[in-house]
């Protein structure tokens, strides 16, 4: 269902787009202020995408401004197993997503708003982007004690990060994106972004936590359309553009022709986990058996996703020699996923001895070393 | 591209010619340069499919240039190399993606500024690299010009993004860097090609098929090779001669231009295990019963019970009433039920009736179970059936719930199909596949011609334990309970 106005917006757009796709130069619009109508995490990423792929940002800026339903987006260099509780979201359904862009991991709701300014390689300034908030949201509040500080976070009274930045560089085009919290799920924010997994050995890019704190905290009059406007109206302001926003559908192909391929590549489990940089996890637990107490460690290293080398180490004769190496066997290969590894755990238990007891230790010891992925 | 340039070098090393079959852009070197005919040489096989082996097994004489890592602005110097999209060998065009750096916080993709070959990479993962040292090595074509060192600007006519737009006689002709690059070299004028990729945009293999037609196609069994009017790409036979009677040009069939290539991949995880119990389940003899079932009663007695079902939140389809309908004739058949052991020496008939129903997933097939049926009524087996279908399509389904099974139903006819042959999972003893439900015609007992709702059943059990007689009567049984949704409440636990 379309309303004529947002579709003489997304025409008007397409032109726009199009035009700037043919390389004329267009002077009259040196800036463009989009927001997305959509807050699906893969759909808005896909739109960062298209933009960095198909714009002609020569003598244009973009700011992109965005929103997403409850989502983890971690940076392009991370492990989501040392980032996140993935076992929470997978049981809240918060969604998991893998930005292209570098830095460390986020948690986004509706209450969090995400900026994104586009500019040609050579004009790329974290810093300036940044004063540009901070302007904005001084200028709403003048009391507000906001500041950027060297790491390109952007803090609240000194101590409470409102503000992760991240950024990406292409041939010719360059973004970097930045969040807000205005009104986000704290305590949910707080455990989802805690990673319960142990023995994780890996040199993908940490996060460094901190404190945060929501704008509305400070000032419960502060909503999130009033922040977003207010940054619009300095970005226009800024590069002497209207104080127009255009609200875009990233699902629309005819004004973004590709983007729905590179939707679908954001949510694929190859782009998610499968970009992973290399890791091991070498961890003991334990297990309970009919009141006795067995310790079992395990060694796993995971490349592309993929379990490459697996050893699990059980006490004595627990479980027959055998049936311990096929599932060690068929774990290399498969992905490090608690699904997959479910499915082919049962699938191997229809060709083991029927036995109850070997049956139920397998079990066992199947669910334990799921609780690792 | 590349491999137009590195014939050329090897024809002139080789002095012979290679098998055109396999590799596509050799045949535009071959109209190009005709003095080199067509030789099928045993010894050109050598050279065919890897044309990456045998540009590499070619004497280079290109130059080796060092690619520096260009300045990435606010002030940054050292960068930690994340990942390689190449490794030393690989050939890459300009713009291609090179590796992913990162700098705090900024994800930065390096894309190469030279069409060459990778020679060597000059940091491993993870490693710093430095702004304005070599990032990696590229042996580049002597005769082509290397771009300069400085950050590579494009010329005024070409905008970043792949496809350009170029006014050339008043029309524009969209095509990629390297198509014009192509027909550069050959001194064709893009105006002349024809596009036949999206908006007529020209491809890769437009150039080449111009190439073709201006040359004439040549191929090796004909002896005689006739220069004929050019043909449509697509086309592979020659087409019915139209002029009747005089001369009938020989019909020649240009080489089919396919670039596809074939994909091997290492059977691992899931389906690894599945081979090893398919590999199990078709060393049990099977045999096959199928049957047709009337549903006319039971879709109505659906139709009444579904909104009950919704106010207690529950989703009612058919398979509650199939699977109960099976648990009711297990108890009649229990041998159904079972199960034996590796050297089919001892049987075991399991008490409870957990029945299980195959499911389509994003890993593929599993096959949760509905435990203990032979306790439970439709509806909770109906609220069971949607517990196991939420958790598996969230791929949450745990190992309790996938493993215990004794008896198996694959509702196969909601994708489609009538008949099927399924096999039973070990270590059970029977399975049943349900077609779809189909609208046909049918005589009722006056001889009438009504509307029925019939559906296929096809079972498979064991033979080593169970017979056919055995088979047909389950089937039969279960059959009336279906037809007559009612008679089933005379025999409900």
């Amino acid at each position: 269902m379309v309303i004529p106005s947002s579709l003489k917006n997304g025409l008007r757009l397409f032109y726009v787009l199009k035009i700037s796709a043919a390389g004329f130069k267009c002077t009259a619009n040196r800036g463009l202020i989009l927001q997305s109508v959509s807050s699906d995490v893969y759909q808005n990423l896909a739109v960062e995408d298209w933009i960095h792929d198909n714009m002609n940002l020569e003598n244009r800026q973009v700011l992109f401004l965005w929103r997403n339903s409850p989502t983890v987006v971690i940076g392009r260099h991370q492990n989501p197993w040392q980032e996140c509780n993935l076992k929470i979201m997978r049981k809240k359904n918060i969604k998991l997503a893998r930005r292209r862009s570098g830095g460390g991991t986020v948690y986004h709701d509706l209450g969090n708003i995400n900026f994104t300014f586009f500019t040609p390689k050579k004009k790329y300034e974290r810093m300036e982007n940044l004063k540009l908030v901070v302007k904005a949201l001084k200028g709403l509040r003048p009391q507000l004690d906001v500041h950027a500080t060297d790491r390109y976070d952007l803090l609240l009274d000194g101590n409470f990060k409102i503000s992760g930045t991240a950024a990406k560089l292409g041939r010719t085009v360059a973004y970097h994106h930045c969040t807000l919290l205005c009104s986000a799920d704290r305590f949910l924010l707080s455990s989802v972004l805690k990673s319960p997994y142990k023995g994780i050995k890996s040199n993908a890019t940490p996060s460094m936590p901190a404190l945060v704190k929501n704008l509305f905290e400070e000032d419960p009059t502060l909503t999130y359309e009033m922040v977003m406007d207010a940054v619009a109206a300095e970005y226009a302001r800024c590069h002497q553009i209207d104080h127009h926003i255009t609200l875009i559908n990233p699902a629309d192909e005819t004004v973004f022709p590709g983007i729905n391929n590179k939707t679908k590549e954001l949510q694929t489990w190859e782009w998610i986990y499968g970009k992973t940089p290399k890791f091991s996890i070498t961890t003991c637990f334990n297990m309970v058996y009919e009141q006795s107490l067995l310790e079992v460690k395990v060694d796993i290293h995971v490349k592309h996703g993929r379990i490459e080398v697996c050893n699990i180490d059980l006490p004595e004769q627990w479980l027959p020699p055998a049936m311990c190496n096929e599932l060690e066997k068929n774990l290399i290969g498969s992905k490090f996923c608690p699904s997959e590894t479910t499915a082919l755990a049962s699938a191997l238990l229809r060709i083991c001895p029927q036995n109850y007891e070997l049956h139920s230790k397998w079990s066992l010891l199947c669910e334990n070393v799921m609780t690792l992925m | 591209m590349a491999a137009v340039r590195a014939l050329r070098s090897c024809s002139r090393t080789a002095g012979r010619l290679i098998c055109v079959h396999h590799i596509r852009s050799c045949s535009s070197v071959r109209f190009i340069k005709s003095k080199y005919m067509s030789i099928f040489d045993k010894s050109a096989f050598k050279f065919n499919h890897q044309h990456r082996l045998f540009r590499t097994s070619a004497t280079s004489n290109g130059q080796i240039v060092q690619f520096k890592l260009s300045d990435i602005g606010e002030g940054i110097t050292e960068v930690t190399v994340k990942e390689w999209y190449v490794k030393e060998g690989d050939s890459v065009s300009q713009f291609d993606s090179i590796c992913e750096v990162q700098s705090d916080k900024a994800s930065v993709t390096i894309t190469s500024r030279y069409d060459g070959i990778i020679r060597k990479l000059h940091y491993n993962l993870d490693e710093i690299a430095f702004v304005g040292k070599p990032l990696v090595d590229i042996e580049t074509d002597a005769l082509k010009d290397v771009a300069s060192e400085e950050d590579v600007v494009e010329t005024p006519a070409v905008s970043h993004e792949e496809h350009t737009h170029q006014e050339i006689k008043g029309h524009k002709t969209l095509a990629t860097p390297a198509v014009r690059r192509l027909a550069m070299e050959n001194n064709i004028k893009l105006s002349e090609v024809v596009g036949t990729g999206k908006d007529n945009r020209i491809l890769k293999e437009d150039i080449l098929n111009y190439l073709a037609k201006q040359t004439g196609a040549i191929l090796p069994p004909s002896p005689k090779p006739e220069i004929i009017p050019p043909l449509p790409k697509s086309e592979t036979a020659p087409a019915a001669p139209k002029d009747k009677g005089t001369k009938i040009p020989i019909p020649i069939s240009k080489p089919i231009v396919f670039a596809g290539k074939d994909k091997t991949e290492a059977v691992t995880g899931f389906h690894k295990a599945m081979v090893k119990t398919m590999t199990a389940a078709l060393k049990i003899p099977h045999f096959g019963y199928c049957d047709e079932i009337d549903l006319t009663q039971l879709v109505q007695l659906r139709e009444e019970l579904k909104p009950l079902a919704q106010v207690r939140g529950v989703k009612l389809s058919f398979m509650p009433f199939f699977i109960k309908a099976a648990s009711l004739g297990l108890m009649h058949y229990p041998i159904l039920n079972a199960s034996v052991d590796e050297n089919c020496q001892n049987i075991t008939y399991k008490a409870s009736h957990n029945i299980g129903v195959a499911m389509d997933t994003e890993q593929g097939l599993i096959v949760p179970n509905v435990k203990n049926v032979q306790v439970c009524s439709v509806f909770e087996i109906a609220f069971e059936l949607n517990r196991l279908l939420t958790l598996g399509s969230a791929g949450q389904l745990g190992t309790n719930d996938l493993t215990g099974g004794t008896f198996t139903l694959s509702n196969i006819g909601t994708i489609g199909g009538t008949y099927a042959k399924p096999v039973i999972l070990p270590p059970e003893v029977a399975i049943g596949a349900l077609g779809k439900i189909q609208v046909l015609p049918r005589f009722n007992g006056n001889g009438e011609v009504f509307k029925a709702q019939i559906m296929n059943v096809s079972w498979s059990a064991d033979h080593r334990i169970i017979d056919g007689a055995t088979m047909a009567r389950f089937s039969n049984l279960w059959k009336s309970y279906l037809e007559s949704p009612a008679s089933m409440l005379l025999d409900l636990k």
